[in-house]
């Protein structure tokens, strides 16, 4: 059985912070769950899948988050326990869904979780979401560990039901992957079945509706401000005439600061975790009670707008500061001693930080695309196919995208999922190059068809390769509408890419293996050379991510591929291929030699079709 | 009680979140307050894989430059890469089995000499103990508990607030059955190791 289901109440866990959002939602009796996988959030849809094969419990990897939330709204206003998580960038897909949603509100609780990504760990910004709370109008909650994670799950599907709206679990990067001890609680059983109660003049959004929810939704959020106040999760720390106020991770590194500073008796701290509605009452308390206040929160003056416009309104001049040049940044996530000196230079302490010895010309170790990956030999093709012609190249998010770097430097262009369709579209009608655009599979179904319609419908002339690796790699093997590989063997794909991709209009369409070098290569040459037919022809490169074969099929890998003394150091396979398992070597005599990694070896082959001089044999355990 | 702040590095694929985690679960089991900080996500594909381990007085899942009090780094080239995490009372445990990056296997660069490097290392930390940890975990049965070693290495030079019988309890209780044979010799090697 999982493990966050056989964890004894009142035991202590040590667990992520997804992990304890996940017993958290369990606690609360959560009865349907909805995602799409994206660092740093995966893990709760992961650990909701394996618990939905043991309980009663409803999940499932919808196929972008728009999807997922309007799924879980309706599992919500049909009285439901519902949670729908994604990382940051994610709730833009749905933010059409949930500002109105927000009017509409729920009957079930229904818990949003948005897991930002300051730094940008695994992301293309880092934009902030709270702002979402008070745009949408939502209550929102700030865990600052993972024990306020369960906690905070718990409380906002009852916060949730209580004031009939969807709750913002929001949460950072070091909350969903720090694993602190959690104390866990009875679990409660999810409902089977919920129940659904026509209400057209409050579910149907017309303007006539709207219009009377807009101002609903703005008394709610009046009353949940009180709320806000007593929560528990607002609470004040310490004492003396120094103010702090801070939510979140930052919280772990103010109590450090404090403790490293020795300011226990000087200083009282605001911990943040109810952050919207803004608590006002409990926040000018505060206020009143210190002399200056620093703000340490991460990205945006979130609460340092709020309370510079608080005291302002109760005529407090009092200091309050936070983002700063001198104190602290609007970008990435902070550190402990980042924080220290803010708070020692703020409040006038000595602080000296430790000299750090900073090595600056080391050999770089970027991510790489693994040995085997098909999608290497997708590009070794197209840069094959193109020759010296110069080419554009969109792209979209997922292991792919890796193809930026040398020797293949395959991306060109990449705002967000979906976007390499869409701007392939526009480069084409933009300017003379041809245009070669790449998405994954699931990326794909996550919001590419919709640019590959435009594409149709508006005569776009580009070349779409779809890297179709039977998975969502990235986020962890997450399946997709179009998985053909499962635990239980090969099945149809409820929803084939090719088909998908003729279904839009699109005539030429081609699948390829693309560890078949020269077929792929004159497929993609004959798509080029092709001046007939103008308009978007889609090339699906399709060939399973070894390390999702592997672990679903359970297959042994039967070849490794060796380089013969027949090579002539032509160096193409480091130069144009760029596999991980090769590596440039010099003998004794400063002789140099290339040799393929046996243990890092896929045996994919491709090596063997571009160099005479690379021969199969046979892998030995 | 005192804070340990233990820094981890290493290459996607040495299992540097599994070493983490134990040495978690070992403070959860002794109640001493705890945080492990992973890095998940597309910084795994083949990169350089930080986490870290902060038990004690302090709850920051983070560690700051110059503020490890242990560096334990799976490989040499990152021993070095991460010598920023350390000041001048650090204890350093480092393997010194090197892995190339691409850049250097595809020769265009070089890989650093590894005994100068944990030259530059000894000169700016209290103490370092570099071992072979490849070839220990290789001699335990497999490559794969290379993390093993260093958490036996650790729990040798390090003062813990546990002994090594809590960490071997977490082996038996928390890890793979099929591989807790394994471990626990590879675990004794790297306690071993001069």
């Amino acid at each position: 059985m999982h493990e966050l289901l056989t964890a004894q109440p009142g035991s202590r866990q040590l667990l992520l912070g997804n992990e304890a959002i996940v017993r958290g939602a369990l606690e609360a009796g959560i009865s349907f769950a909805t995602t799409y996988p994206g660092t740093p959030s995966s893990e709760i849809g992961d650990n909701f899948y394996r618990i939905s094969q043991e309980t009663d419990l409803y999940f499932e990897y919808s196929v972008n988050e728009k999807v997922a939330l309007e799924t879980a709204a309706a599992a919500a206003i049909s009285e439901l326990r519902t949670m729908c998580s994604m990382k940051h960038v994610g709730l833009n897909v749905a933010a059409d869904a949930l500002m109105t949603l927000a009017y509409v509100g729920v009957k079930g609780g229904l818990v949003v979780v948005s897991a930002d990504d300051p730094s940008m760990h695994s992301s293309q910004n880092e934009q902030d979401n709270r702002y979402y709370a008070q745009l949408a109008g939502l209550p929102m909650l700030e865990p600052a560990n993972s024990q306020e994670a369960l906690e905070m799950t718990r409380a906002a599907f009852e916060l949730s039901e209580a004031y009939k709206i969807p709750v913002l679990l929001r949460t950072t990067t070091r909350i969903n992957h720090s694993r602190t001890p959690v104390e866990v609680g009875l679990l409660q059983p999810p409902r089977r079945s919920g129940a659904f109660k026509k209400d057209p003049f409050n579910l149907v959004t017309v303007p006539m509706v709207g219009r009377r929810l807009r101002v609903e939704l703005l008394e709610k959020i009046n009353k949940l401000g009180s709320e806000a106040s007593a929560s528990p999760f607002n609470r004040v720390e310490g004492k003396g005439g120094w103010g702090v106020v801070t939510s979140g991770v930052s919280y772990n590194y103010v109590a450090d600061a404090v403790r490293e500073l020795d300011m226990t008796d000087r200083v009282r701290v605001l911990k943040m975790g109810m952050t919207y509605p803004f608590a006002d009452e409990i926040c000018l308390d505060f206020l009143k009670g210190v002399e200056r206040v620093l703000v340490v929160e991460e990205l945006e003056p979130f609460l340092e707008d709020k309370l510079k416009i608080l005291a302002q309104e109760n005529g407090l001049s009092l200091e309050i500061r936070g983002k700063g040049e001198e104190l602290l940044p609007r970008y990435y996530e902070f550190d402990p001693v980042q924080v220290k000196s803010a708070m020692a230079r703020f409040f006038q302490l000595k602080y000296q930080p430790g000299q750090v010895e900073m090595e600056s010309a080391l050999p770089q170790r970027p991510p790489n695309l693994c040995a085997g990956c098909p999608h290497r030999a997708s590009y070794y093709a197209v840069n094959k196919a193109l020759g010296d012609a110069a080419a554009i190249y969109p792209t979209d998010i997922g292991c792919y995208t890796l193809g930026i770097l040398p020797p293949l430097e395959a991306a060109d262009f990449l705002l967000c999922m979906g976007s390499s369709v869409s701007s392939a579209g526009g480069f084409a009608k933009a300017q003379e190059e041809p245009v070669v655009a790449f998405i994954g599979d699931s990326t794909f179904f996550h919001s590419g068809i919709t640019g590959l319609i435009n594409a149709v419908h508006n005569d776009h002339n580009f070349i779409l390769v779809i890297l179709d690796n039977g998975t969502t790699a990235m986020t962890g093997q997450q399946p997709h509408p179009g998985i053909e590989l499962t635990p239980e063997g090969r099945q149809t794909p409820k929803v084939d890419i090719e088909a998908v991709v003729r279904g839009c209009g699109v005539d030429r369409v081609e699948t390829v293996n693309p560890l078949q070098v020269d077929k792929t290569v004159a497929v993609l040459k004959e798509m080029l050379e092709d001046k007939q037919r103008p308009g978007v022809k889609v090339l699906i490169s399709k060939s399973p991510c070894p390390l999702f074969e592997r672990r679903v099929t359970g297959k042994k890998q039967k070849v490794v591929f060796r380089v013969t003394n027949e090579c002539d150091m032509c160096r193409r396979c480091l130069d144009e291929l760029g596999c991980p398992a090769f590596t440039y070597c010099e003998d004794e005599e400063e002789c140099a030699f290339i040799s393929i990694d046996e243990h890092l070896c896929s045996g994919c082959s491709v090596c063997k079709q571009i160099c005479h001089a690379i021969k199969p044999k046979k892998k030995t355990a | 009680m005192k804070a340990w702040r233990i820094f981890f590095t290493g290459v996607g694929g040495q299992g540097t979140l599994l070493a983490t985690r134990v040495l978690g679960e070992a403070a959860l089991l002794m109640n001493i307050p705890v945080v492990v900080s992973e890095v998940h996500g597309m910084a795994q594909r083949g990169g350089v894989v930080e986490s870290a381990v902060v038990m004690g007085a302090a709850q920051s899942p983070v560690i700051s430059d110059g503020e490890a009090d242990i560096l334990m780094s799976f490989e040499p080239l990152e021993t070095l890469r991460a010598l920023r995490k350390c000041s001048s009372s650090s204890l350093v445990i480092s393997n010194n089995s090197p892995i190339s990056p691409f850049a250097v296997a595809s020769g265009r660069e070089q890989y650093p000499d590894v005994g100068e490097m944990m030259r530059t290392v000894s000169n700016n930390v209290n103490r370092l103990i570099a071992l072979d940890a490849r070839s220990l975990a290789r001699e335990a049965g497999s490559e794969l508990s290379v993390n093993m070693v260093m958490i036996g290495a650790l729990m040798r030079h390090a003062e813990m607030p546990f002994g090594r019988e809590v960490v071997e309890t977490v082996l038996n209780t928390k890890t793979k059955k099929a591989f807790l044979k394994m471990n626990l010799k590879a675990f004794d090697l790297g306690f071993q190791a001069e």
